[in-house]
This record gives C-alpha cells, sequence and structure tokens, in this order.
C-alpha cells in the first residue's frame, strides 16, 4: 500500500451562477521516501492537486469527489481538527517565496518553536535543541545565533533553507514543495535542490514537487506527472518522460526549451494557448494544439494507456515519430 | 566583427550609487554602489546580454544607460554622441532610437488604458505628424509582426494572459521603429511554452528590423540560445566580457564558471555543480580587492587588496588575477 494513494480527485470552484472544474478525475501515489514531480504551465492545475492534498483550496474551491487515503484516513473528509494534526506534521509544505511564508515580525526561533510546541507537547528547550539541529540539517551557519534573527535579515537563499528546516521540524513523511525555487537565482536554485534531494533521501521524506522547470524535475525526482487542463497527461519515471516523451504536450514543453534548439534558431513553441477552465475543448483538451490531432482525438477523453509504468491518455502515440533530442550531449 | 564601425551604445566608466546623502526625516542612508565603474560597448546588430544575480546591477545599468536615472559618474554615448548629459528636451530624438521593454507585463501596461491607446501614445508624443489613419495603420502593422491580431485594440490589458500582454508591450517598444531595444527580463514572468514564443517574436523583430537588443536575464540557457555577446556581472562590476560562444566553450572567470555549472540540465540527477563558498556580499558593503574574493576558491592576497583590470584573451576579456597569474 502507498504512503499517499489521490484517487479520481475532482475539485471544483462554484462561482456565482457558474461552477469551474479545476481537476478532473486525477489519480496518483507516493511510496514511502519517493520523490514525485508534477510539472505544467500556470493555471493546469498542479497547485491545485496539491493543495488540495492538506485542504489548502482558498474558497470558494472544494474537493467534489474523489479519496486521498493518507496513513489510513481519507484526508478529503477530514475535519479541520483533525486536518491540523496531519498538516505541517505528518505533511509539510514550502512555498515558493520565503519572505511571503516567513512572519516578519517574529525571530526565526520563536517560528521554528512556536511550530514545534503546536504539535507536540514539549517544553520550550527541547524544541529549542530540535530547532537548532534542523537548522545545522539545512546547513545554516551558526544556527545558535539565528535563531535571534528575523526573516530579513537574511538573504533568499538562507529564507528558503529555514523554510526547509522548518518542514523538516516534525520530520513529516511527505513535503509538498510548491515551486520552491523559481524565486531564487540560479546558483543559489543549484544549491537549495541539491540539499532538498538530500535531505529527501537522507531521512526517507517523500517529497511532492511542483514546478514548470523541466530541468530541475529531471534532476530531483524519480518520478513525474504531466498536468494539462486539469488532468494528468502524462506520467512515468522521469528519465523515460523526459528522453521518450509519449505525449504531444509533454514533447512540445521540452523541444520549447532553448536548450533543446540550435542556438539562434527558432524556438520550438506550441501554437494556440492553454484553454480557459470553462471553456476545455470536448474529447482531448490538447487537440486544438495538437500537430497529429483528428477526428477520433475530438470524440472522447483518451485513456492513461501505457507499459512499465510510463503513461499518456494520447490515442496515437504509435503514429507520432519517435522522440528526438535536439540537446548535444554535455561533455565535462 | 569589424572594428571600422563604431559601437552603436557605449558606457564608459559608469558608476551609480544610491543613497549616501540625508533622507527624508532620517539623518544619513547608508550609500549603495550599484555600478563601479562599468565600461561596454554594444555593436550593431548585437543581441547583447547582461547576465548575474539578483542585485549585482544589471537592471540598473540598464536603466542607466536608457536614461531612466542618469549615472554618478562616466558617461554614456549613442551613435557617437553623449546622450547622459541632456535635457529632457534634447533627449526626445535619442528616446524615440531607444525603448524598453520590462520584466512584468502585467506591471508595464496601464491597465485603465486600452490596447490601442497604449500603442498610438508615443506616436502621438514623437510623431505629431501623422494623421489618425497613419497611426491605425502603424499600430496594425506592429500588431500584426508580433503576432497580435489587430483587432484586440479596444480591449484592456486584464483581458489577456501573460504571454499576450508581454507581446503587446514588445509592440508598444516597435511602435517608434527604435533601433536599440532594452528588455529588462523579458520573459522570465511567463511559462515555458509561452517564454519560446515571446523569444521568436523578439527574434523575428531584430531581423526585420534590424534592431541591437541589450537583454538582461538571469537564465543562462536563454543566453546560449539567443546572446551575441555576454557580460557577466557580478555585484556592480563586469567580470567577463565575451562572444556567447566563446563564454560558453571557454569560461575563464572563476563566478562564470560556477553560474555556466549552476545552470539545471535535463541530465543524471543532482549532476555536479560548482559550489561557492560564503553569501552574496551587498552593494552597501563592498569587499576590498577584487569583489568576487570572498566567494572564490582561487582568491589569494593579491585578490584582496587590489581590483583586478579587464584582460584580453584572445576569445574572452576577463577581470581576474588568478587568470592573469596562470593559476587558473
Amino acid at each position: 500500500m502507498a504512503l499517499l494513494t489521490v484517487r479520481n480527485l475532482e475539485v471544483e470552484f462554484p462561482l456565482g451562477r457558474k461552477t469551474l472544474q479545476a481537476l478532473y478525475g486525477v489519480d496518483f501515489s507516493l511510496e514511502k521516501g519517493e520523490r514525485l514531480g508534477i510539472v505544467g504551465e500556470s493555471g493546469t492545475g498542479k497547485s491545485v492537486a496539491a493543495f488540495s492534498i492538506l485542504n489548502l483550496l482558498s474558497k470558494p474551491g472544494r474537493i467534489s469527489r474523489g479519496e486521498i487515503l493518507f496513513e489510513g484516513s481519507d484526508l478529503a473528509t477530514l475535519n479541520d481538527d483533525a486536518m491540523r494534526d496531519i498538516r505541517g506534521n505528518r505533511i509539510s509544505m514550502i512555498f515558493q517565496d520565503p519572505m511571503m511564508t516567513l512572519n516578519p515580525v517574529l525571530t526565526i526561533g520563536t517560528q521554528m518553536i512556536e511550530c514545534l510546541k503546536a504539535h507536540r507537547n514539549i517544553s520550550r528547550e527541547a524544541a529549542r535543541e530540535i530547532a537548532i539541529s534542523k537548522l545545522k540539517e539545512v546547513m545554516i551557519p551558526s544556527p545558535e545565533n539565528r535563531m535571534d534573527s528575523y526573516p530579513h535579515e537574511l538573504s533568499g537563499g538562507m529564507r528558503q533553507r529555514v523554510v526547509i528546516a522548518i518542514a523538516l521540524l516534525t520530520d513529516p513523511s511527505i513535503i509538498i514543495a510548491d515551486e520552491p525555487t523559481t524565486a531564487l537565482d540560479v546558483t543559489i536554485q543549484a544549491e537549495i535542490m541539491v540539499l532538498m534531494l538530500e535531505l529527501c533521501k537522507n531521512n526517507s521524506v517523500g517529497l511532492i514537487l511542483i514546478t514548470h522547470d523541466l530541468a530541475v524535475v529531471s534532476q530531483v525526482t524519480e518520478r513525474v506527472m504531466v498536468m494539462y487542463a486539469g488532468r494528468v497527461v502524462e506520467e512515468g519515471p522521469t528519465r523515460d518522460v523526459i528522453q521518450n516523451p509519449q505525449h504531444p504536450y509533454t514533447r512540445g514543453l521540452i523541444k520549447a526549451l532553448p536548450q533543446e534548439n540550435r542556438p539562434g534558431s527558432r524556438l520550438n513553441q506550441i501554437r494556440g494557448s492553454m484553454p480557459a477552465l470553462d471553456a476545455i475543448p470536448a474529447g482531448c483538451a490538447f487537440n486544438p494544439r495538437c500537430d497529429y490531432a483528428d477526428g477520433e482525438c475530438l470524440k472522447a477523453i483518451p485513456p492513461l494507456l501505457g507499459k512499465k509504468g510510463h503513461k499518456a491518455t494520447c490515442l496515437h502515440t504509435d503514429r507520432i515519430p519517435p522522440f528526438e533530442s535536439a540537446r548535444q550531449e554535455v561533455s565535462t | 566583427m569589424n572594428t571600422a564601425l563604431k559601437p552603436l551604445v557605449e558606457i564608459r566608466n559608469v558608476e551609480k550609487r544610491f543613497g549616501g546623502d540625508g533622507g527624508f526625516l532620517s539623518s544619513r542612508q547608508p550609500e549603495v554602489k550599484a555600478l563601479n565603474d562599468v565600461s561596454l560597448s554594444v555593436d550593431k546588430g548585437d543581441a547583447f546580454c547582461l547576465v548575474g544575480e539578483s542585485g549585482c546591477g544589471k537592471s540598473t545599468l540598464a536603466r542607466t544607460v536608457i536614461g531612466l536615472h542618469p549615472p554618478s559618474n562616466g558617461e554614456i554615448l549613442y551613435d557617437g554622441e553623449r546622450i547622459d548629459t541632456l535635457s529632457q528636451q534634447e533627449k526626445r530624438p535619442f528616446t524615440r532610437k531607444m525603448q524598453m521593454i520590462f520584466q512584468n507585463p502585467y506591471a508595464s501596461l496601464n491597465p485603465r488604458m486600452t490596447v490601442m491607446q497604449t500603442l498610438e501614445e508615443p506616436l502621438r508624443i514623437h510623431r505629431p505628424e501623422l494623421s489618425r489613419q497613419q497611426v491605425r495603420e502603424k499600430v496594425e502593422e506592429v500588431m500584426l509582426s508580433v503576432g497580435n491580431d489587430p483587432a484586440w485594440g479596444e480591449r484592456y490589458p486584464h483581458e489577456f494572459s501573460g504571454g499576450q500582454r508581454q507581446r503587446i508591450s514588445i509592440a508598444r517598444a516597435l511602435m517608434l521603429d527604435p533601433e536599440f531595444v532594452v528588455a529588462d527580463e523579458p520573459i522570465s514572468a511567463l511559462d515555458v511554452s509561452i517564454q519560446a514564443q515571446v523569444l521568436n517574436v523578439m527574434m523575428d523583430a531584430q531581423e526585420q528590423r534590424h534592431l541591437t537588443y541589450l537583454f538582461i536575464t538571469h537564465d543562462l540557457s536563454v543566453v546560449e540560445h539567443f546572446g551575441s555577446r555576454v557580460a557577466v556581472m557580478y555585484l556592480g562590476t563586469v567580470c567577463e566580457l565575451a562572444d556567447t560562444r566563446s563564454l560558453f566553450a571557454t569560461p575563464r572567470h572563476p563566478y562564470t564558471q560556477a553560474l555556466l555549472s549552476a545552470i539545471p540540465k535535463m541530465s543524471e540527477e543532482g549532476a555536479g555543480h560548482i559550489k561557492m563558498t560564503g553569501e552574496v556580499p551587498t552593494a552597501m558593503n563592498l569587499p576590498s580587492g577584487c569583489v568576487f574574493h570572498p566567494r572564490c576558491p582561487h582568491a589569494n592576497d593579491r585578490c584582496r587588496k587590489e581590483v583586478p583590470d579587464f584582460l584580453d584573451n584572445g576569445e574572452t576579456q576577463t577581470a581576474c588575477f588568478a587568470v592573469e597569474e596562470g593559476r587558473l
């Protein structure tokens, strides 16, 4: 039995007379210590899928169907009190912008101790000890002194380390990270990603990484799930998906990257734009933007099919020419 | 490169400091040295890229070049003429030739103006002789060239997606047929597939209109794809200057090497990157000597005391003692 199983999850946002559906029958699971990436453009539902696990959907969003099984309970039906025992304790969350996540008027130490005391019955001194050891784990220099610093006294990279330390405080079994490095510089991004990878490996913490950056996904995760218009369109072992993408949308995403194109040439772009939630095309939602679409694609929503755990929702995977990467191998 | 041609834009020993004097209701503001003795020249037809981490001064440099704030020291020349000392009135002919595209298309378009009004405005100011009909035609032509539907004219910015908005702001920059366009992180607020679309529009525009770009970005894979020349900046100084190809093939400066190794590659997990020690110092308290020395694995005593000069080593120009002394 997987650590976390999401089955047939549907999320909707009732807005006055109309209701927008953000997720359509999303299924996925996470094993203990597994690292899963969720990839897609803005508006594909990747954050909604992850937020609904912890019941963090902004109002009036709600889970209209499906179950989220974790440690024997269905998170979709938990009341607020029971959810509070899970959120930030068994499953913790890292958000994009560390300046928005940390409270600017409290010291790092206060915020960490507060979090621990909320979930465990321990003394301030013991909580302080744990907090310092976690700051050490995320390689913050002189953690004892940093406990008394305010967030504004730290650099962006340091702040995100603190946020990671807070996420690790209660030894969770899953961390959900929503674009954790998007707000950071390349050099810092590389450091934070390596750090997260090592921490998850060493403590066998499961990771759900939400990002639009395929390169980051390829370095950190073992399995990846690509979303488009509220549905999972492709999933599989990260390397398989990136080296041999089956769904035309995944191919389009990879081929649009500058490093996948000859320098100076026109970049491959996916034509058209993402459909709005209230105007999702019939059949395969990607059909108006797809080079391989035909009448079949307009009729029914294709099922998620494939071999060896690498699946895609495309009727024509056998007709589409094999994927060729334009990437020149990096020799270092 | 033809050396006989004079550069389109020349930046000579530019410095920019912020603060330093008494602020409103306060005694003395700390001085931020955003740019220190920066010299560059951008040739006609270049896609000149400025790269570096946040706070290295790349946006300040771009804004100084285009005249959004005056340099504290140094000169900026456009087509051989000094422009940083001109009055608003005298600068007008130059503003027509120099345009800017900003990072965030959600903030750079006026939400109360229709697309048509936004695009007409530069023409009404700089080319009042044009008739209504001519203005409309011009708007239509530019809208089409950036892949926008001219029928969008009556709509407001909030009705468009990020990519569409960024194409509208590119259209606004192209309205006056500029020669030189400064683009400050024009694609970093957009999704991957939209980034490709906007970059394509910018490359097409360069080809059709013979534009020269000063392109600011922190994304090195974009630089490799788009740039013809690159300047790598660190804490307000340029540490390496080269043709894009040479820079990516043979990076000399230790900071450039670290930056390049940090690009996430679509390959094996945890691919090794060069780890820099220490934190980025702030521009309020610059290190002595080479500004990179506190994070440099190759720093020695000389680096801590003296400021390195640019050294031309054939393919790249590098300001580093370790390279100069052959220690690297």
